[in-house]
């Protein structure tokens, strides 16, 4: 709205870099990502924080930045799907390993599914098969049916599905 | 049948990792969400809270004069524009222009600087209406008193995809209706040895497509431009021309990545408002819904079947009979032609000398229903594969013999007028039987099923191409078809690269753009493999008889001393690629080769449907009898593809369509109290998550190359939802002996149905 809003000042660090931006009160982290800093890998789909799709890490934590106000980010560590890759291009393992086993199609759940099931790996680096369905139950997938994501994390821990089998 | 066999392939036939990998699991796959236009401004839709009402007036002066605020657009500003589409039947104005038809109907839109202005102003409109009694079901819209939902005539419109006529528009509340007959069906029901009879439910469900309906319109003096997540481009444009008068050269339609259609985005659907506000507006206009409005968009039609199957003494089917009512809510979209389809799919993947199936489609005051993946097949695949189980169940036999002895033969005219047989269900199910261990001890409590479905697919054959050769032997395809996720722009260059044998790196795809990319009439009905796949074959290989050409003059011999090789020419001693060629023949390293194809209904693609589209699936459930839940422990796809391109992608597909199946099968359902949806979010509306997995899948391709697509291939991609529904209840009867002839089966649903059979059994003692 144009009338008087107010706007407050926000420090972060965003994938590894410190940012400072102006953005009004009622903005949610998804919104300053997507808008103000025109990160547009953050996808908001159910928006009421059942789908996942908006998930990035906070202090490596994965929470859902469609209903996060942006303040509540103000001097955290926030990654997004575009502070994964090193600065040379190459991917993160767990992006590779999506590649690799097909672990997605239409790929609008792609980003929050790979930051989720980095927050999984950075706890628990060798997930079993159940670990894994309960860690990423939270995102919502509606192309692959979770086959192929549970078989990319597996492959990115390093695991085959053989050594998760109990 | 495919006139080649070949098997010695380079690109097709192998899991090469999909074209778009970097660019989605980097974040940096654009979709129309993440896009913005200069001096763009966003619209916001104000929607009706009634079913059925007069719009008696609408004022809009509070909200136009709030700062912030371009314009507001309703049904009362729309003089100079047509403002009726729809591809089958031209009913839907897109806004209400008199009255409202659903609730969650688009009355009004306010154009705003930004999204939350354009909000805010909604609540400023103020619309008056005066309610009218609405119609909610079929039962309601026959009623002999039934308000009628739309009071116009309405002619067919020339894309609505099939050769029948439409109903709609005749003075009843009747969307369409479609009746196929042969045979002598009340004489085989009289002498038939056994007879099942029910009566079925298919629910109501949303694709959930994670990126919601989405739209940018710039209407300019130079004709309209929108970006859209819509799946069939060229059938958007058809629509907006006929809005806007406008020739077809000056509407442009680009789709960039699709956030997941399933059917969802076929055909027009945001697109017309999201045009009338940049018109109004006169700037470009984003509209992007939320996923509670997409829920208020487009649904799938539900069907209420009555069935009957009967067999005779060898066990051999010999009739069906049904009667299907589908609820198609206040607009036709494409539910005329679901309903063509479903009336064709009851038959099934069976050859039966006596059939008879009248199916009707209504107008109801409820989100309008359109395509959903499989199109009306899994509406009745769940009555269909039911009665076999049933039917076998009478006759004593086991299900899965009873479907060998009677499943359609390999190249036999099982559905008289169209296709033979161009599948291998015997051999399909086998597979599936041995994936799932059907023959195998069952734990208690435990039910195992496997069944299958046969869909006439493919769509309309209409398909154009160019393939660009570049004088440095890189390649361009220009494609109409978009990019849902199926993996289009990783299969189509696969041809390409196969074809003029160079990398598959070097084919680059440019896609989806009705202003540069040739004419695909749409993305849907697993054509693309089939069809675009077919039109960039050939026009790789016109392109090479070009190149062969252009090779004569560059040797200066006779053309038909030159040889085409993979990758180049050859004529005697010289070797030549189609860098050097296309180089030397302009005497330049630039410049480029156009090879083109048309493909129509006619020649290999004269018979209809372009190829049945076939699968089995075959699962184990647990019912806890305590509660009713069911687990699906084991899943087995097994898709009848005739070759997959992309073995990976192919089975992407299948297990995809399965897990949606098995949603329905499970949970899903949109649940109408009255007028109102009750479920209209995903807090309210269940998806099938990572905890749904089954434990063991299994996922199954079977290739012989019967298809008439590129090698032999054949489209996949829907067939596994077909069956999923019906195998959930084959099982759970086979595991706690019940029999749920609706879906979802939800745990409630499960649990009284024990508690019926427990009384029964107490009563019978």
């Amino acid at each position: 709205m144009t009338d008087n809003k107010q706007t407050l000042q926000l420090n972060f660090q965003l994938n590894g870099k410190a940012v400072e931006i102006e953005c009004e009160a009622e903005e949610t982290l998804a919104e300053v990502l997507r808008e103000r800093l025109n990160l547009t890998g953050t996808k908001l789909s159910c928006e009421v924080q059942v789908c996942g799709a908006c998930t990035v890490l906070l202090d490596g934590l994965p929470v859902s930045s469609c209903t996060l106000l942006a303040y509540e980010a103000r001097g955290k560590n926030v990654v997004t799907i575009e502070g994964l890759a090193q600065p040379d291009g190459t991917l993160h393992p767990i992006q590779q390993a999506f590649i690799d086993e097909f672990a997605f199609q239409c790929g609008f759940c792609t980003p929050g599914m790979i930051l989720t099931a980095k927050a999984l790996l950075d706890e628990n680096p060798k997930p079993s098969r159940e670990e894994i369905v309960h860690y990423m139950d939270g995102n919502i997938c509606r192309c692959t049916g979770y086959v192929s994501i549970v078989a990319a994390i597996q492959r990115a821990a390093g695991v085959t599905s053989k050594d998760t089998k109990k | 049948m495919s006139a080649e066999k070949k098997t010695d392939f380079h690109v097709v036939n192998h899991s090469v990792p999909r074209r778009d990998g970097r660019a989605k699991v980097s974040g940096k796959a654009m979709y129309v969400s993440d896009l913005k236009l200069t001096g763009m401004a966003y619209a916001k839709v104000l929607r009706s809270p009634y079913a059925h009402a007069k719009i008696v007036s609408i004022d809009t002066s509070r909200a136009a004069a709030l700062p912030g605020v371009h314009c507001v657009i309703t049904g009362n500003d729309l003089e100079g524009i047509n403002p009726y589409y729809g591809h089958a039947v031209k009913d839907h104005p897109l806004l209400a222009i008199g009255k409202v038809r659903y609730a969650g109907e688009p009355v009004a839109a306010v154009v705003a600087v930004d999204e939350r202005t354009a909000f805010c102003a909604l609540e400023h409109i103020d619309v008056k209406y005066e309610e009218l009694k609405p119609v909610l079901t079929p039962d309601d819209a026959m009623a002999k008193d039934a308000p009628l939902l739309h009071e116009r005539k309405f002619e067919a419109g020339a894309l609505r995809g099939f050769e029948g006529e439409v109903t709609a528009g005749r003075g009843t509340n009747i969307c369409q209706e479609a009746h196929i007959k042969w045979g002598d069906v009340e004489a085989a029901f009289k002498k038939a040895a056994a007879v099942v009879e029910s009566e079925y439910y298919f629910p109501m469900t949303y694709a959930y497509a994670m990126e919601a309906y989405v739209a940018i319109a710039d209407v300019a003096d130079t004709g309209v431009t929108i970006y859209s997540s819509a799946q069939h481009p060229f059938m958007v444009r058809h629509d907006v021309k006929s809005i806007f008068n406008l020739p077809v050269s000056q509407v442009r339609l680009i789709v960039p990545f699709v956030g997941g259609g399933y059917g969802s985005k076929s055909y027009t659907k945001i697109e017309p408002l999201t045009a009338a506000c940049s018109w109004k507006a006169k700037r470009p206009v984003k509209l992007q819904l939320t996923i509670e409005e997409a829920m208020l968009t487009t649904r799938s039609d539900d069907a209420t079947t009555w069935m009957r199957t009967a067999v005779d003494a060898n066990g051999k089917i010999i009739a069906r009979q049904a009667k299907i009512y589908m609820n198609t809510g206040a607009y036709a979209e494409n539910s005329p032609l679901v309903v063509e389809k479903s009336t064709n799919r009851c038959v099934g993947p069976y050859a039966i000398p006596n059939v008879q199936i009248d199916n009707y489609s209504f107008y109801t005051n409820t989100v309008p229903a359109s395509s959903y993946r499989g199109f009306g097949c899994a509406q009745v695949t769940l009555p269909g594969e039911s009665q076999i189980d049933e039917l076998a169940a009478k006759i004593g036999k086991d299900p899965y013999e009873f479907r060998l002895a009677n499943v359609a033969k390999p190249g036999e005219e099982f559905f008289p007028k169209m296709r033979p047989f161009d599948g291998t269900l015997k051999e399909d199910l086998e597979i599936a039987a041995k994936a799932i261990g059907l023959n195998e001890s069952v734990p208690k409590g435990h039910g195992r099923s496997v069944a299958c479905s046969t869909s006439d697919a493919g769509a309309y054959p209409l398909t154009s191409t160019a393939v660009r050769v570049h004088a440095d032997g890189s390649v361009t395809i220009m494609i109409g078809s978009t990019e849902l996720g199926q993996g289009s722009h990783t299969v189509i260059p696969q041809i390409a690269a196969e074809e003029l044998g160079v990398p598959f790196e070097k084919v680059h795809v440019v896609s989806s753009d009705t202003a540069i990319t040739p004419y695909d009439r749409s993305t849907g009905a697993s054509r693309t493999t089939t069809l675009m796949g077919s039109a960039v074959l050939e026009a790789s290989r016109e392109a090479i008889q070009q190149m062969v050409v252009m090779a004569a003059d560059v040797l200066k011999v006779k053309v038909e001393q030159v040889q085409a090789i993979r990758g180049g020419v050859r004529c005697g001693e010289a070797q030549l690629n189609w860098s050097e060629v296309i180089s030397k023949f302009y005497a330049l390293p630039d410049g480029e080769v156009i090879g083109r194809s048309y493909i129509r209904k006619a020649g290999k693609f004269s018979q209809l449907p372009v190829f049945w589209e076939t699968a089995c699936t075959a699962i184990e459930v647990a019912v806890d009898e305590e509660t009713g839940k069911i687990n699906v422990e084991k899943l087995a796809t097994v898709g009848d593809v005739g070759l997959a391109i992309n073995p990976a992608l192919a089975e992407g597909q299948d297990i995809g369509a399965a897990t949606m199946g098995m949603g329905i099968g499970l949970f899903e359902e949109l649940v109408y109290q009255g007028p109102q949806l009750m479920n209209g979010s995903i807090l309210d509306y269940r998806l099938p998550r990572f905890s749904d997995l089954p434990k063991k899948i299994d996922l199954h391709l079977v290739q012989n190359q019967d298809g008439v697509g590129p090698y032999g291939a054949k489209g996949g991609g829907e067939a596994s939802l077909n069956s999923m529904a019906a195998n959930i209840a084959n099982a759970v009867e086979r595991a706690v002996g019940v029999r749920i002839r609706s879906a979802p089966l939800t745990p409630e649903k499960v649990w009284r149905a024990l508690k019926d059979k427990r009384g029964k059994i107490k009563n019978e003692r």
